[in-house]
Formats: structure tokens, sequence, C-alpha cells
């Protein structure tokens, strides 16, 4: 076939409207939210205590780091996915996520007795974060994924990989308004360990799905 | 970490290699040239998205010569021949083609479409790369432009057709080598207008697919 004919039909395939990339994305980040914060409702619930855990800072900066991280891996994301795009700043914007969690965990080791860091970086209810957060990032995985395909990644492993910070993201803010354990001790250990599991799970399938 | 040092050294040459593109445009066309046809390519696609199927055969057809001097120019340098290179033109065509919508109509042509043709060579080199050719002297690396009819396939897509079902095949041959129009080809065979459509949609989605396909047999 020459490039001529092949040209005849891509001219014939040319459709009207077909939303933009960058909508397909946000899209997808939308219905993967909402399926992950509706399996939440029905299946985990917060906390009973959520109204007195209001008032406490260290309840409430679990928020700013977990929405922290996914705001600025969404970002990072669609740069990625976009051809042309530069990733400037946002390669580096998500790390203000684990570093603000840094400083907390120094906070708490500064304001608390070393006899309590254990038992707080333990907690109680570690087993539930490492199997909730990954529970609650399939469906965000997935859209999001789903979405990207529809993109032009040219790093797939990569670009998965931040997929799975934006969904882990989702995940763990909706799962911090269940977990009892607001120590930044806590937070740094665990939560950051299902985060991580599910960024690599990204990679290994975007670098499979997110070719083109 | 993510990537291998090979891939490395491909995106990096890619890289310094576009600015030798850029630099040649400069020299032949001057920098308002080379800003020009950007912004013409640019506006070209404009209407393309908003279904003008003239300025998109337009803007494919304005295309295809430069992409093929860069992708002949790449192809020298890392030992693949002509026919390898139109190859790779066809499957950069079909990658815009695919990809159109991730273009933000607010941000510059140009950088987008370097990209899908990087991103198509990077893949190109890495499918082929084991496959025997003889490396081609530097002469090819000065063709221009303007040497657009030379085009000499080596048949690589009509092989992948040859992967797609019997009718899907003829729908397609209808719509690209005998240039007929949706149209004509539904009457032909006797489908609606909608059904060639999405049949087209689809194999044009399945070439792709094999094309990316094809590399992980070698």
């Amino acid at each position: 076939m020459r490039t001529e004919d092949l040209i005849n039909a891509l001219v014939a395939d040319l459709t009207v409207s077909k939303a933009s990339f960058r909508r397909i994305l946000v899209g997808g980040m939308a219905l993967g939210s909402v399926i992950a914060a509706v399996e939440f409702l029905f299946w985990i619930g917060v906390r009973p205590d959520i109204g007195d855990a209001m008032e406490t800072a260290r309840f409430l900066f679990k928020f700013v780091v977990t929405l922290c991280l996914a705001a600025t891996a969404a970002r990072l994301l669609s740069r990625l996915a976009t051809p042309g795009v530069s990733t400037g700043f946002w390669a580096w914007a998500w790390l203000a996520a684990p570093m603000l969690l840094m400083v907390a965990v120094a906070a708490e080791l500064i304001v608390t007795p070393e006899t309590a860091w254990w038992s707080r970086l333990v907690g109680t209810n570690a087993r539930f974060c490492l199997m909730l957060i990954p529970f609650l990032s399939i469906g965000p995985l997935a859209c999001i994924l789903a979405a990207l395909r529809q993109g032009a990644p040219t790093r797939p492993g990569l670009t998965g990989a931040v997929a799975g910070l934006v969904a882990s993201g989702i995940a763990a803010t909706l799962y911090a308004s269940h977990c009892t354990d607001d120590s930044p001790l806590f937070v740094a250990t665990w939560y950051s360990l299902a985060i991580g599991l599910v960024a690599v799970v990204g990679y290994v399938i975007g670098s499979r799905v997110l070719r083109w | 970490m993510i990537f291998g040092a090979d891939e490395m050294n491909i995106r990096r040459s890619a890289r310094a290699r576009r600015n030798e593109d850029m630099a040649c445009s400069e020299v032949r066309g001057g920098y308002v040239g080379l800003r020009g046809i950007e912004e013409e390519w640019g506006l070209l696609m404009r209407a393309a998205l908003d279904g003008d199927s003239a300025a998109y055969r337009r803007l494919l057809a304005s295309l295809t010569p430069h992409l093929r001097t860069v992708t002949r120019r790449n192809c020298a340098r890392i030992g693949l021949d002509r026919g390898e290179a139109e190859d790779i033109v066809q499957e950069v065509l079909l990658a815009i083609h695919l990809k159109r919508h991730t273009w933000d109509v607010d941000r510059p042509f140009g950088p987008w479409i370097m990209t899908i043709a990087r991103n198509k060579l990077i893949d190109a080199r890495r499918r082929r790369g084991n496959r025997l050719t003889l490396p081609i002297d530097d002469l090819a690396d000065i063709v221009t432009a303007e040497g657009s009819d030379d085009a000499t396939d080596r048949g690589d897509l009509d092989c992948l057709l040859g992967g797609l079902g019997e009718r899907q095949r003829d729908l397609v041959r209808s719509l690209s080598v005998e240039g007929r129009s949706v149209q004509e080809t539904a009457e032909r065979l006797k489908m609606s207008e909608g059904a060639v459509r999405v049949a087209l949609h689809r194999a044009i989605k399945a070439l792709a697919a094999l094309y990316r396909g094809s590399g992980d047999e070698n």
C-alpha cells in the first residue's frame, strides 16, 4: 500500500467530534473516584468518632498528604500522556506529599516520648491499611488506565506507576477517614507501603497496556 | 532508572538530531519559514479536529515528505534501509491519526508531532534492531523534503493487511488503494455507511496494533 493510499483511508476515518484526551482523563479520574467512594461507603465506612477526630491536627493532616499526592500526581500524569508537553515542574511536585510527611514525622518524634514511638508506628490497623488502600485503588486504577489508553504516553511504565499514585492517592484519602491510626509515624510506614505497592502494580500493567 | 542505557542514548541522540533538523530548516527556509509551516499545520489540524476532511488531507499530504526526510535520515543512522523508512512513515501517520485528539489546540503543533514521530522511530529501532540490514552511506542523509515521489515501502502494511479478515481487507482496499468514498464502498459491499465507518476505524486500530505487535516475534 502506498502512503498516499493510507492517507485516503485515514481521511475517510476522520470523525467530527471526539472528546479531547484531557477531558477523557479527567473523566476517568472522576469515575474512578466515584467507584471507590461508593465501595468505601458500602463496605468500609467512616470511623465512628469522626466528629471528634475532625478536631485533631493529626487526623486532618492525613488528608493534606493524600490529597496533595493525588493532585500533584494527576497533573504529572496528564503531562506524561500528552506528546510534546514537558513534565517540568510537575516531575518533582509530587514529592511534596512525602516531604510534608517527613516533616510531620520529625514533629511527631519531637512531641511524643520515645517509649510511644513503636506503638504509634505499629498502630492497630496496619493490616487493614495494607489491604484496603490497594482494594479501593482497583476501580480508580482501572478507569485511569482505560483513559490513558486514549492518550499517547511515551513512557508507558512510568505513566502506569504515576497512575498508581493517583489511584492510591484517591483510595488513601477515603481510607484515611476510616483509619483510627493518625500518627504520622503510622501514615509514613503503612500508607506509603500500600501506595508504593499500587504504584508498582501500575508500572507493571502500564508497561504492557499503555504502548501505542 | 526506568530506561535501559540504550534507550536513553536513542532519546538523547533523537533530541540532538531534532536540534540539527531545526538548524537545517533555519538554514534552508529561515526561522520564519519553520514557524510558518508549523502554524499552518496547526491551523489545518484544528480544522481537521472540527471534521474538515479536506484540511486533514492537506495536513497529512504536507506532513508526509517532512516525515519521510526525518525518518530516512534517522534510519540511515541506525542502519535501516529506505523501504523500512517508508513503512515507519506509514506507522507515524497511523499514530498521528489515532492520537490526534491528544494535541492540545492551545499548544504549538511542532513538539507534538516531533514526539509522536520520535516515539515511533524509537519503537522501530527497538523492533527492527536485530534484523540484519546493510547500512547505507551518508549520502542518504542529504535527502531533501522535496523527494516525495520516490516512496518505496517494503510492503509491511500489505503484509499486515493480510492479518485482517477478508471483508475488512476488502473494505480498507476500497477506501485506500481504490480511492472510493465511504458511500461508494458501502454500496459495493452492501453495508450501511455507519457500518463501513465502524469497520474502517476498527481496521485502522487493528493495523496500528499489528505494527506494534510485529516486533514482539523478532
